[in-house]
C-alpha cells in the first residue's frame, strides 16, 4: 500500500470486478492520532524504541507522568502530558503523542544544505539520511514542530522515520502497531482525514467537545501525521503544538528569494567576469619590478 | 465479570468506579473506547484522583476515597424518585417482591438487628424472608416464600429497599462524599438516563476494581452495584453487568482454583470443624429452594454433593470412597480465618513457624509491611519462589535494620529460581472467565525451574518422609492421587484434562458438569472448568476468532466456565415471555416451535424450562432470582449495605455519628497495629494505586518501565502544596500511624482540595511500585522505602481485603 507497487491488478480464478482496479488512489501514507482516545498509555513510546533498537537512558523525575521534558535524538515518540484547567473549573488532562509531523512543503528538508541527508518519499514520509548528514543543524531550525534531534557524539540528526523501513515492507509503523484503544489509525492520507472529519464530527454531535476538529496544518500544505483534537481553536494546550506551523521566515527567505538573489549575484558575476574579459581582454601581466630600479 | 471484556462494546452506558482501567487494563479498556466510537456510549468516572481513565470520560466526578457506598446509594434512591426502574424485571428476576420477616430492622441507627456488641458479630436470623406458609424457618430460608408482587407490602424487599436509601438524599450524598448536589444529580441523571420512561432497550454496565474490593467494607459496594444494576435490570444483558476487572493476568484463576482460604476449587465451601461427617458438610453447604409457591428455582446448587464427590476422587482417586465418606476426613477443615492478613498476624504472634511465597511478595503486598517483615524474623523458615530478588527474601536487609540486627535474625531463608510467565506454559484465565492456553516462548533460563515441577519435587520429598517416618495423619499425603507421567513435573496439560474431569469407567473426558455423579463414578478436578477438556479436545485452546453474533462472544475462542456461557444470567436478558429486551443485542431467547431456549450464547438456565414455569434466572441462587436483600449468613455486615466510614477517616459518619465505622470489620490489635486519628494531626486520606507504566513489584527490574516512571512519588493537590509550601520534585515524607514513606512531590491539579460535611478534606495518592530492590533501589536513588508501611491492617469481613485505599496520614516536605 505504502507506494502503490503491491497493488492488486489481476486475480487468478477471481469472478467480477478486482477491488480497487482502475480507481485512481491516492497514495499519501498518513498517521492519524485520535487525541480524544489516547489513554497515554506510552506502548507507542516504548514500541518506537524497541523497533528503533534505542537502548534504555536514566530519566529523572519532572512532577508529571510525560517520561520526559522532549523527544531526543533517540527518542523520536514522547506522550505529552498537560493539565489544562477549563474556564467552568473542571480539568481537561490532555494527552499527545508527539513525533515527526512529515509536513507536505518538509521545512527541515528546505533548510538542508547536504545533498541527500533529507528525502521526501513519494508517499509523503520524510526521512533523514544520517550518512549524508553533514550535522549543521539547519533542520532543526527549519523544522516549526521541534522535531529533529542533534546526537553530539556522533554530529548526525535523527527523528521519526514513520517507520519508512516497515512502511516500505508494507507494515504499519511500530507505534500504530502496540497502540491499544485504537487510538492510532494509519493508511492513506484520503482515508485518514476522511476517519478523522467523520471521528471529529461525532465527537462535535454527541459529546461536550463542540469545538472538535483536524488537525493538518495548511502553513505546511498539510502533514502526514493528522491529530483529531477536542478542540481545535486551541492546540497550543496540547503540549505546545502550534496553531499555525509554517516554515520560519528566514529558511523560507534562505532558500526562496535569498537563494535567488544569491543565485542572481552568482550568475552575474559570472557574466561580469565575462563581458570584461571580452572588454578588456585578460589582464596584462606587470612590468619586471627591476625596471623600477 | 458477570459479562466480559468484549462485551463493554454493546453497552450505552459506563460507570467506571473503583476502578482505572486505562491504566491498569489498558488493552481490555480498548473496548471501553470502542463502545464511545462505535455506540457514543457515555462514560462516567468517579475516583478519589482525576486518572487518565477519566482524561477520557464523558464525565469526571471526583470522590473521597472510601464514600462509594453513600454515591451508589443515592443512585439507587434517584432511581427509585425518578422510577428510572426496571419494573418487570425487578418484580420477576430479583426479590424486590419477597417479604422480609418481622423483626428485621435497617440500620437507621448503624446497627441492623441483631448485633452482639460482645462478639461484634451479628445474629442473622432476623435477616431472613417471610415463609409464606406461616412456619418458621429459623436459621434457614423459607421453601415458600411471601410475596407480594405489586411491592406495596411495607415489608416486601422493595419498601425496605425504598427505606434504607431514603436517607442518601444528593445533600447527604454531598455531606459524605464531597461531591457537590448538582454535580450528584448531573451523574445520576445520566446514569439513569438508560432507563428513562421505563424504557428496556437500553443497558449500561458498571466496571470496578480494587478500588471498591478495598476498604474494610469492600463486599457490601460491590453488593450496591449489583442492586443498582438489578433495580436498572441490567444483569444478564449484552453490555450490562456488574464487571471486576482482575487486577493480575491469572488472578481469575486463581480464585477459580480455591486461591482463598475459605473455599475449594469450583467456590465449594470448605468443611469446619463441626462438619462431622462428609454428609453434614455438604447438609450444610446445599442450599434449598426458596421463592414463591408459584414460581420456580432450579437452584443449581442443589448438585454440591456431585461436586463434592467428584472433586474428593480428584484428589484421593481409589482412597475416596463412599465407605470412608469419601476421604472427607482428608480434607482441611477450618476453625477459624486464615486470609494473607492472618496468616501475618499469627506469624507476628510467634503461632505461624515458616512460609512459602509462591508468585507473591509478601512483604510488599499485604498491609503494614513492617509488621510482616517483624513477623517474617519470627519465622523458622521462608521459602521464596520467584525471578528477581525482591523484598520479601530480603527481609532480613530492609532499611532500618542494621548489621548486628540483621545478624541476630535467625529465619532460615530460600530462595528458588522461578520461571517467567513467557517461559511456562498453561492457562490464564481472564477477568471474563476465559480460560485461555499459551504457550511457553522460550525455556527458563539457568536453573530456574517451572512452578509445577518446584511443587512437585517438594511434595514427593515431603511424601517420601511421611512414608519413612509416618506423621500424625499420613493418609492424605500418602493417598494423595498423583498419576502423572513424570511425576516430578507432570506436564499442565496433564492436569488440565484432570481438572475437567473422566468418567472413571470409560476412562472418557466428560463433557460439562451435567455428567457429573456422587456416587464415585466420576472424578472433576474443579466442577467450573467441566467442559474445558473434553474428548472434543482441548476446548480451552481454541483459537477462532469467529463471532457470529457480532455481539463479541467469540464461542470458538478459548472457553469461559460455565460450559462456555459468556454473559452469566442470560435468560434475564429476555422479558418474563422469553422475547429479548433488546432485539438487537439478543443473547438468547424461548423458540415456542422447539419448545427450548435457543440463541447466541450458551443459555445459563434450564434449557426446556418454559416462561410460563416462571423458573427464575439466576439459577445459582436459592431464590432464582437476583438477590436486592442478602438473607442470613449471605454477609457479615448486613443484607442491605450501609454507608461506613473507613477505619481511619477525617470525619464521623453523618448518617449515624454514634457508630461511624463497619462494626464487624477486622482490626487487628498487636502491638504493630496502630490506627491514626485526625486529633493526633493525620488529617489527609491516603489512597494507593497502580501506574501503567509498571506491574507491580516486577518492573523496578525492567530498564524500560524504569525509564518510563523512574522513581516513586506522591500525587498532591496544588492548594496542599501551596499550604505547606511543596513545589514539584521537592522530597516528601508521608506519615501514618504505622510509618513513614519518602517520595518525590507531584503538584498536580487533577487532585482537588473536597469539603466534606463542612470539613475542608486533602487526598493525596501514592502508586505502589517501588520497594528497596529493584534498579533504581539497588543503585540508592530512591528512599528504599514500600507503600504499604503506611497502610493499616484493617480487612474486610467477609473477603477478607485489607483497606489499602482511603486512610490517614500526615505530610511534610522532607
Amino acid at each position: 500500500m505504502a507506494n502503490g507497487t503491491l497493488q492488486i491488478k489481476a486475480i487468478s480464478g477471481h469472478a467480477g470486478t478486482v477491488p480497487g482496479k482502475n480507481t485512481s488512489r491516492d497514495y499519501d501514507v498518513c498517521k492519524l492520532i485520535d487525541v480524544t482516545t489516547c489513554i497515554g498509555c506510552k506502548a507507542c513510546e516504548v514500541a518506537c524504541l524497541e523497533w528503533n533498537g534505542y537502548p534504555f537512558r536514566e530519566t529523572v523525575f519532572d512532577n508529571t507522568y510525560q517520561t520526559m521534558p522532549d523527544t531526543a535524538w533517540n527518542y523520536y515518540n514522547l506522550i505529552r502530558f498537560n493539565e489544562h484547567v477549563n474556564e467552568d473549573g473542571t480539568l481537561s488532562w490532555l494527552m499527545r503523542k508527539d513525533q515527526c509531523m512529515h509536513c507536505a512543503d518538509p521545512g527541515c528538508l528546505r533548510a538542508c544544505p547536504a545533498d541527500g541527508a533529507i528525502v521526501q518519499y513519494t508517499n509523503g514520509i520524510v526521512d533523514f539520511q544520517q550518512e549524508n548528514c553533514i550535522g549543521c543543524q539547519y533542520c532543526v531550525t527549519g523544522c516549526p514542530f521541534n522535531i529533529p534531534k542533534f546526537n553530539p557524539t556522533t554530529k548526525k540528526v535523527h527523528k521519526c522515520t514513520l517507520c519508512s523501513d516497515r512502511v516500505g515492507a508494507g507494515l504499519e509503523p511500530a507505534c500504530i502497531k502496540a497502540c491499544p484503544t485504537g487510538c492510532l489509525h494509519f493508511g492513506t492520507k484520503d482515508d485518514m482525514k476522511d476517519l478523522a472529519e467523520t471521528r471529529a464530527a461525532q465527537l462535535r454531535e454527541h459529546t461536550s467537545h463542540k469545538d472538535a476538529g483536524v488537525y493538518d496544518p495548511p502553513g505546511v500544505s498539510g502533514t502526514h501525521v493528522i491529530y483529531v483534537l477536542h478542540d481545535i481553536n486551541n492546540p497550543e494546550r496540547y503540549g505546545g503544538l502550534p496553531k499555525d506551523p509554517r516554515v520560519p521566515w528566514m529558511v523560507r527567505l534562505w532558500k526562496g528569494p535569498l537563494k535567488w538573489i544569491g543565485n542572481f549575484g552568482m550568475v552575474a558575476g559570472i557574466i561580469g567576469v565575462a563581458a570584461h574579459y571580452m572588454r578588456f581582454g585578460p589582464k596584462a601581466e606587470a612590468e619586471p619590478e627591476e625596471s623600477k630600479k | 465479570m458477570t459479562n466480559g471484556w468484549v462485551d463493554i462494546k454493546n453497552t450505552d452506558m459506563m460507570l467506571i468506579m473503583g476502578g482505572n482501567p486505562a491504566e491498569n487494563h489498558p488493552c481490555g479498556f480498548k473496548w471501553a473506547i470502542e463502545a464511545k466510537r462505535e455506540r457514543n456510549a457515555k462514560m462516567i468516572v468517579v475516583d478519589p484522583r482525576h486518572t487518565r481513565t477519566a482524561a477520557v470520560s464523558d464525565m469526571y466526578v471526583q470522590i473521597r476515597a472510601g464514600a462509594d457506598i453513600a454515591f451508589l446509594g443515592g443512585l439507587i434512591r434517584y432511581a427509585i424518585e425518578n422510577q428510572r426502574i426496571a419494573k418487570e424485571y425487578l418484580v420477576n428476576f430479583t426479590n424486590a417482591a419477597f417479604l422480609v420477616q418481622e423483626g428485621f430492622k435497617l440500620p437507621e441507627d448503624g446497627l441492623y438487628s441483631g448485633f452482639d456488641e460482645e462478639s461484634k458479630t451479628y445474629d442473622r436470623s432476623s435477616w431472613n424472608y417471610e415463609s409464606g406458609d406461616g412456619r418458621a424457618t429459623p436459621n434457614a430460608l423459607p421453601g415458600n416464600v411471601a410475596a407480594d408482587l405489586t411491592l406495596e407490602h411495607p415489608r416486601c424487599v422493595y419498601q425496605q429497599l425504598k427505606r434504607q436509601y431514603s436517607r442518601y438524599t444528593p445533600e447527604m450524598v454531598e455531606r459524605i462524599t464531597g461531591v457537590p448536589k448538582e454535580q450528584f444529580l448531573k451523574a445520576a441523571d445520566l446514569f439513569t438516563s438508560i432507563r428513562k420512561d421505563g424504557d428496556m432497550k437500553n443497558v449500561a454496565t458498571i466496571i470496578y476494581a480494587v478500588g471498591w474490593t478495598q476498604h474494610s467494607f469492600g463486599t457490601q459496594i460491590i453488593r450496591t452495584a449489583a442492586m443498582l444494576q438489578l433495580l436498572l435490570g441490567n444483569v444478564g444483558r449484552a453490555g450490562g453487568g456488574v464487571n471486576a476487572l482482575r487486577g493480575h493476568s491469572n488472578i481469575q484463576g486463581a480464585t477459580d482454583m480455591a486461591g482463598l482460604f475459605d473455599s475449594l476449587p469450583g467456590y465449594l465451601k470448605i468443611p469446619s470443624v463441626d462438619d462431622k461427617d462428609f454428609d453434614s458438610w455438604i447438609k450444610r453447604t446445599t442450599p434449598t429452594s426458596s421463592k414463591p409457591a408459584d414460581w420456580d428455582s432450579w437452584n443449581y446448587y442443589s448438585n454440591t454433593s456431585k461436586f463434592a464427590v467428584s472433586l474428593l476422587k480428584a484428589l484421593y482417586g481409589p482412597a475416596a470412597r463412599k465407605e470412608n465418606n469419601w476421604a472427607f476426613d482428608y480434607l482441611p477443615k477450618i476453625d477459624r480465618e486464615y486470609s494473607w492478613t492472618h496468616i501475618f498476624n499469627e506469624m507476628y504472634e510467634g503461632k505461624v513457624k515458616g512460609l512459602m511465597a509462591f508468585g507473591m511478595n509478601a512483604v510488599a503486598i499485604g498491609p503494614n509491611s513492617q509488621k510482616n517483615i517483624d513477623a517474617l524474623k519470627k519465622a523458622k523458615f521462608l521459602v521464596v519462589c520467584d525471578i528477581y530478588p525482591e523484598e520479601t527474601s530480603d527481609f532480613w536487609r530492609a532499611p532500618g535494620i542494621t548489621p548486628e540486627e540483621t545478624k541476630a535474625i535467625q529465619t532460615e531463608v530460600y530462595r528458588l529460581p522461578g520461571a517467567g510467565f513467557a517461559e511456562k506454559d498453561g492457562t490464564f484465565v481472564n477477568s471474563a472467565r476465559w480460560l485461555q492456553w499459551k504457550w511457553a516462548a522460550v525455556p527458563p533460563p539457568g536453573d530456574a525451574k517451572l512452578d509445577q515441577e518446584i511443587l512437585s519435587r517438594i511434595f514427593l520429598k515431603v511424601r517420601e518422609l511421611y512414608r519413612k517416618e509416618g506423621g500424625a495423619f499420613p493418609d492424605p499425603i500418602l493417598n494423595l492421587s498423583w498419576n502423572y507421567s513424570i511425576a516430578e513435573n507432570p506436564s499442565l496439560s496433564e492436569v488440565a484434562r484432570e481438572l475437567n474431569g473422566r468418567a472413571l469407567d470409560t476412562g472418557q473426558q466428560l463433557p460439562g458438569f451435567a455428567a457429573l455423579k456422587d456416587d464415585g463414578s466420576t472424578s472433576c478436578g474443579n466442577w467450573i472448568w467441566c467442559g474445558s477438556w473434553t474428548e472434543a479436545g482441548a476446548m480451552m485452546q481454541r483459537r477462532d476468532p469467529a463471532d457470529p453474533s457480532g455481539l463479541g462472544l467469540h464461542p470458538n475462542w478459548g472457553w469461559s466456565w460455565p460450559m462456555n456461557r459468556r454473559v452469566l444470567y442470560n435468560r434475564a436478558s429476555c422479558d418474563v415471555s422469553g422475547k429479548p429486551w433488546d432485539p438487537s443485542r439478543a443473547l438468547i431467547w424461548w423458540n415456542e416451535e422447539q419448545k427450548k431456549w435457543v440463541g447466541n450464547d450458551v443459555v445459563d438456565f434450564k434449557p426446556d424450562s418454559p416462561p410460563k414455569d416462571h423458573m427464575g434466572p439466576f439459577i445459582m441462587n436459592a431464590e432464582g432470582v437476583g438477590r436486592i436483600f442478602a438473607p442470613l449468613a449471605a454477609f457479615a455486615d448486613g443484607p442491605f449495605p450501609e454507608f461506613y466510614e473507613p477505619t481511619e477517616s477525617p470525619v464521623e459518619n453523618a448518617l449515624h455519628p454514634k457508630r461511624s465505622k463497619n462494626p464487624v470489620a477486622e482490626r487487628f490489635r498487636t502491638a504493630m497495629d496502630k490506627y491514626g486519628t485526625p486529633e493526633e494531626g493525620f488529617t489527609i486520606v491516603c489512597t494507593t494505586y497502580r501506574l501503567t507504566e509498571h506491574y507491580h513489584y516486577w518492573t523496578k527490574n525492567n530498564p524500560m518501565n524504569v525509564q518510563l516512571v523512574p522513581e516513586p512519588f506522591v500525587e498532591i493537590p496544588m492548594e496542599l502544596a501551596a499550604d505547606l509550601g511543596i513545589k514539584g520534585g521537592d522530597k516528601v515524607k508521608v506519615t501514618s500511624a504505622r510509618a513513614s514513606y519518602q517520595a518525590k512531590a507531584m503538584v498536580t491539579h487533577r487532585i482537588k482540595p473536597m469539603t466534606i460535611d463542612g470539613k475542608k478534606v486533602y487526598q493525596i495518592g501514592i502508586p505502589i511500585h517501588y520497594g528497596y530492590r529493584g534498579i533504581q533501589e539497588d543503585a540508592g536513588r530512591t528512599a528504599r522505602s514500600l507503600t504499604n508501611s503506611l497502610t493499616p491492617t484493617v480487612t474486610d469481613p467477609n473477603a477478607h481485603t485489607p483497606e489499602f485505599k482511603g486512610f490517614l496520614v500526615k505530610l511534610e516536605k522532607a
